[in-house]
């Protein structure tokens, strides 16, 4: 039982970064319906800018973890301006491939700048280094940082989409986009702010993982990137809360079957939940199914 | 009319067998050294998995994003078998059981997974090949991370020439039958293909079922081509390899994906030399052909002589997309 409880703490403060991560693609999918490849790699950016704000310039992770959500709210928004916005009304497949592109892109730009070695991160100092034991569960300051800024910026992001004007556009354009243009939203920065707020998720995601497992390469965004959208999709994809619950889901039971099966499958789990998540449910936990009209 | 097709079909013959005989000859007085025969390898396995994916993706309108899992399931069966049996025929049986098994398990995995739609499909397919990997990954008989080693090269040449041009053959016929317009059909749409009388579902199996077999034999070619396999190769980037292949000489044209693997395999023998900015380079240009030209080099158009003839028209397009703005 204690173990079986040490397994959902765990679980939980993987699955907040998750949840972060796939609040960006939730969001992007929502609005122009696009696998957004890139958000992955946007988070890999924003774990490199945190370690260099950390050991080059020596601040605290808060300054730094503000620093890299601001740095990667302007990365997002240059990506939709240049990469996207010019296929607005092209196919969607030439849309994903140019999203693949700039995944590229971003990987093996940063490869070359950086190099392709693994780096470990800062370690951390004063009360983030403690854990406490409670009743036999050892939870680590870490763990508690992690899911405190998680719930933080999940509450700001609720309160943004839910009672600011801009919230209230991007509702309505991913509602219905031409109809949300005729009653006067202005429908491109609408996107862009979409593209900001996902980014800024995701660049504090990155800091986070960077805490997380204490080291940071330039492919690190890919195979999180996929699960945080394993994630979206299991919560529904285009809703918000559904995001959250997914990814908490996600993190909890690769946790589980790292602890009690074989770690070595813990991807292949994941990736089977959603093929019958898919088959079972495909429009998600809170989705609603849409009947297809002629 | 009939005289006039047979003709035509004469002149693809001779076309083929020139190409066949050429490298054959250039082969044979080593004046192909073998980089180059390496890279002509990579183009003909890489013009079966894109003209298949192309049947799947571009013909029949299922975006999948998995194509590299099947391809490792053939490269896998061939290995295996050649190893235990390093043999000519052990060789061909390896090679189509790795295709059976191929099509086997894109069956298996078809039927529920392709009443998706769209992203839906393409996630599906891109976890069932993450599967795959994974699975490989831990298999005692694949040898997991490490991968296989195999120290005879079955593949040549003559092999590679039969088995592209009967995949381009093959499909090209398929497309042309009336199967192929079915599957057409429910790309453009699907409601109304159902309406008209169409099993969809059915047809959408069979392509996928098809280009699952395709892949898997390029998966064997592959295999015993390149000596060394191992589950990393066939990850996520190959499949997105694939698609980019397909996408980039047009969705829908075979001869597209033909030349699609050709510039593609140029683009990057030319770019061997900087390793450092050779994936940026290559991500760059995928990008900006994608701004530029979304519908890809051929659009859903096949090459043939009478384009040549038209050339000012295709001028006059150009001005117009130029000229058109949004």
């Amino acid at each position: 039982m204690e173990q079986f409880l040490q397994q959902i703490v765990n679980g939980i403060s993987l699955g907040s970064i998750y949840a972060l991560i796939a609040l960006g693609y939730t969001m992007v999918y929502g609005i122009i319906k696009l696998i957004n490849f890139a958000h992955g790699d946007i988070y890999m950016l924003g774990a490199y800018i945190g370690y260099f704000c950390m050991t080059s310039f020596g601040l605290g992770i808060l300054p730094s973890l503000l620093i890299a959500m601001t740095v990667c709210t302007f990365l997002g928004i240059a990506i939709e301006r240049i990469a996207y916005k010019p296929l607005r009304n092209a196919a969607r497949i030439a849309v994903l491939i140019t999203a693949i592109g700039v995944s590229l892109f971003l990987e093996y730009g940063t490869m070359f700048f950086v190099k392709a070695d693994v780096r470990s991160y800062p370690p951390l100092k004063g009360i983030l280094t403690r854990s406490f034991n409670i009743g036999g569960i050892v939870v680590t300051a870490q763990q508690i940082l992690i899911v405190c800024i998680t719930i933080i910026l999940m509450a700001f992001l609720q309160f943004i989409v839910k009672r600011t004007r801009t919230g209230k556009a991007m509702r309505a354009v991913s509602l219905d986009r031409d109809a949300a243009e005729l009653m006067g939203i202005n429908v491109d920065n609408t996107i862009s702010f979409t593209f900001a707020l996902g980014s800024a998720l995701a660049g504090a995601a990155g800091i986070l993982v960077g805490i997380y497992y204490n080291s940071i390469n330039p492919l690190m965004g890919i195979l999180p990137g996929l699960k945080a959208f394993v994630a979206a999709v299991f919560g529904g994809i285009g809703i918000i809360p559904g995001a959250m619950i997914g990814g908490y889901f996600i993190g909890t039971i690769e946790v589980m079957v790292a602890g009690y099966g074989n770690s070595m499958y813990k991807d292949a789990v994941v990736f089977a939940i959603l093929i019958l998540i898919l088959i079972v449910k495909p429009s998600g936990l809170l989705g609603k199914e849409t009947k297809e009209k002629v | 009319m009939k005289k006039l097709t047979e003709i035509k079909g004469i002149k693809k013959f001779v076309a083929l067998l020139l190409t066949f005989v050429i490298v054959q000859l250039l082969l044979s007085f080593n004046i192909l050294n073998d980089y180059i025969m390496a890279t002509i390898a990579t183009i003909c396995i890489n013009i079966i998995l894109a003209v298949s994916l192309n049947l799947i993706t571009g013909f029949t309108g299922q975006f999948s994003l998995g194509h590299a899992g099947f391809m490792s399931i053939g490269a896998y069966t061939c290995a295996i078998i050649i190893m235990r049996y390093p043999s000519l025929p052990g060789f061909i049986i390896g090679l189509f059981l790795g295709a059976i098994l191929a099509a086997l398990l894109g069956f298996v995995v078809g039927l529920p997974t392709l009443r998706l739609r769209g992203d839906y499909l393409a996630i599906a397919t891109l976890g069932l090949a993450e599967i795959i990997r994974i699975i490989f990954l831990n298999l005692e008989i694949t040898n997991g991370a490490a991968g296989l080693f195999i120290e005879v090269q079955y593949t040549n040449w003559l092999w590679l020439f039969i088995f592209t041009a009967g995949t381009v053959i093959l499909i090209t016929n398929f497309i042309n039958s009336s199967h192929g317009r079915a599957c057409i059909s429910i790309r453009e749409d699907e409601i109304a293909a159902e309406a008209m009388g169409i099993n969809t579902t059915k047809y959408k199996v069979v392509a996928f079922v098809f280009g699952a077999f395709c892949a898997g034999i390029a998966g064997a070619l592959y295999s015993s081509y390149f000596y060394y396999i191992k589950p990393d190769l066939f990850g996520f980037l190959k499949s997105i390899d694939i698609l980019v292949i397909v996408v980039l000489g047009g969705l829908g044209s075979i001869s597209g994906s033909i030349l699609a693997a050709f510039v593609l395999a140029v683009i990057s023998s030319l770019l061997q030399s900087f390793p450092e900015v050779r994936m940026v380079i290559y991500s760059v240009l995928l990008i900006v052909i994608m701004l530029f030209r979304p519908q890809g080099i051929m659009g859903s158009k096949e090459l043939s002589l009478s384009m040549f003839n038209k050339l000012g028209s295709i001028g006059s397009i150009f001005g117009r997309r130029n000229g058109g703005g949004r």
